[in-house]
């Protein structure tokens, strides 16, 4: 063996372990920001230093306590009518978190229901359900967040609502080809032959084959929600204040940046990290279960 | 081709009904419209006599009618507020919205071009991670808190460019640039899976097999048939710029429909916002019409396929 062929496979080692050594970290990075996000949500009460919408003038518009003129008791400064940042960032990762929970469940089931229906029974059936997924998809969620804001008010629920409607489409539309394929494979033709009913087929042996595709996409939308979440309350048809949501407080500070950077700038950071992890996330899950989903 | 057609023109025009009949009946089982002009003051007649102007009166499929026969005659009914026409409102802003997102959207494809093919092209290096930095950061921070940290640096701290309004071509530039870097990682993620799917296909071999330079070859036969993939996505790309609008106008205080909607969000004013929904819907469905007549003229193989 000469030289320089133990040096290439030296190379080739290095590179596969700085693979490795990368891939290991777009796990554990992203995995331990959505946990601090889950406990920080969880215990939101026993974190925060103040209550969320605990007013006190005498303190207001403090800068964060690396910058001058800061104090320690409030580490990310105050707002307008004094209200402490860190607390209200420390209480908005409820919103976050719920609202994308309660999104998640409910499109999924939905897509899942409709792709499982559409792939399966094929035919005109398929052909309506898709039209109307086509449609779903290229239509702008946040304009139908404005339209059910503007005529049920903005609220939790109305947000939760509106990013369902549409937010199922993705679903349908990547379920459907699985259950496409799944269609085809032999241990569904035997239970055709053998007289299942095609309802129980659906749930007994495409669902369960599915799971895969299914989480890599239920992990990939969260910071869809996350951030659609946001920009509604931003707009004003999301959270309405005073509960702490990071869209709402990041639009409280957009008339105070020339003075109160600070007050925007937190909560958007905290946006930015989680739905960076969600997608992080969600690209590690989809390279380990399943390679070929690269186009979601 | 012609049945082809047909077949869509009629599909099109089922949707169009079944979305308005959707959101006929969302507005109407939301509440009583009525309820917000209610007062203390308010007695029985008066809310029989807005009723009666308001032509809630009639019953439900006769109302469902003269909504369906003013939307085909373009009049989408009346701001609450205001007591004009919704259509004249529309059309009084939509030039702003159109320019803010067309601009945008032309640098934006523009920039996607150039470092999806850099992306493609020299996989794994510096450029393609470097871009892919940039798709996943773009991907994950919120389009208005991008918008206000630009207002912060370019206008409070170096005092560059305005930081809201709209009129001087010095306006243009920020709300331009913030939805451009919006709408950048959806675009980039397009042409760069399409630019790498034909740099995999039998005719780009062929032409790297005659010789041809490589510049030619990415340039001239990757490019021109790369082009095609972000059509498939028009009508998420038209998602994309509403939103990108909605939000982009809402922090510049920009006037255009996506800032007409929050307005009309904050004074209740439902026709107003219903007849930009109900307008866009109909833009939706015209792109998926044109989108799949295109396809269908382009690749035979569809026409056939969904008869």
């Amino acid at each position: 063996m000469d030289a320089t062929r133990v040096m290439d496979w030296e190379k080739v080692g290095g590179g596969v372990r700085r693979k490795r050594i990368i891939s290991r970290l777009t796990f554990t990075i992203p995995s331990a920001v959505l946990f601090i996000l889950v406990v920080t949500a969880i215990f939101a009460p026993l974190l925060a230093p103040y209550p969320p919408d605990q007013i006190a003038l005498l303190d207001r518009l403090m800068p964060p306590a690396f910058v001058e003129g800061g104090s320690t008791a409030h580490l990310l400064g105050t707002d307008l009518i004094g209200r402490d940042i860190l607390s209200r960032v420390i209480y908005g990762a409820r919103i976050s978190l719920s609202v994308s929970l309660l999104v998640i469940l409910i499109t999924a089931s939905i897509g899942t229901g409709l792709g499982i229906i559409s792939g399966y029974l094929g035919g005109r059936t398929d052909a309506f359900l898709m039209r109307v997924t086509d449609i779903s998809l290229a239509f702008p969620a946040i304009l139908i967040a404005l339209l059910f804001a503007a005529i049920l008010g903005p609220s939790y629920w109305t947000v939760v609502l509106a990013i369902s409607l549409l937010g199922w489409a993705p679903y349908a539309r990547l379920i459907r080809g699985e259950a496409l394929r799944l269609r085809e494979a032999d241990f569904v033709a035997q239970a055709r032959i053998i007289g299942t009913s095609p309802g129980r087929i659906m749930v007994r042996h495409i669902f369960p084959n599915i799971m895969n595709p299914l989480i890599i996409m239920a992990t990939l939308s969260v910071g869809f929600v996350i951030l659609t979440e946001a920009a509604l309350s931003y707009l004003g048809a999301g959270i309405p204040p005073p509960t702490a949501s990071w869209g709402n407080m990041v639009s409280d500070g957009r008339n105070l940046i020339d003075t109160a950077w600070w007050i925007s700038l937190f909560p958007g950071i905290a946006i930015g990290l989680v739905v960076l992890s969600g997608n992080f996330l969600g690209d590690w899950l989809r390279d380990k279960m399943d390679p070929r989903l690269r186009q979601i | 081709m012609t049945r082809f057609i047909i077949m869509r023109l009629l599909q099109t025009f089922v949707a169009l009904i079944g979305i308005s009949i959707l959101i006929f009946v969302m507005v109407r089982a939301s509440g009583d419209p009525t309820m917000l002009f209610r007062t203390s003051m308010t007695t029985e007649e008066d809310i029989a006599r807005i009723r009666a102007n308001l032509g809630l009166d009639k019953s439900m499929p006769e109302q469902y009618w003269i909504f369906l026969t003013d939307l085909a005659q373009g009049d989408l009914g009346e701001s609450l507020v205001k007591r004009r026409p919704v259509t004249d409102m529309i059309m009084e802003r939509l030039p702003n919205t159109l320019s803010l997102a067309l601009t945008s959207f032309f640098i934006s494809m523009v920039v996607a071009f150039f470092l999806g093919v850099l992306g493609a092209t020299r996989r794994d290096t510096f450029w393609d991670n470097g871009v892919k930095f940039l798709a996943i950061l773009g991907q994950a921070l919120p389009g208005f808190w991008v918008a206000i940290m630009a207002i912060l640096v370019f206008s409070v701290y170096w005092q560059i460019f305005p930081p809201a309004g709209h009129g001087t071509p010095a306006h243009f530039v920020l709300p331009v640039t913030t939805m451009a870097f919006f709408l950048l990682p959806g675009m980039m993620r397009l042409v760069r899976s399409g630019m790498l799917d034909v740099l995999d296909s039998e005719y780009i071999k062929m032409a790297r097999i005659k010789g041809l330079p490589e510049r030619v070859v990415i340039w001239k036969h990757a490019l021109r048939n790369a082009l095609i993939a972000p059509l498939t996505a028009a009508g998420m790309i038209f998602a994309m710029l509403i939103t990108g609008a909605v939000i982009t106008e809402q922090v510049f205080n920009w006037p255009g429909i996506g800032r007409l909607a929050i307005e009309a969000l904050f004074s209740r004013d439902f026709p107003v916002v219903q007849g930009i929904v109900l307008m866009v819907a109909a833009t939706v469905l015209l792109i998926n019409l044109f989108v799949d007549i295109t396809y269908a003229y382009i690749d035979p193989q569809i026409r056939y396929q969904q008869m």
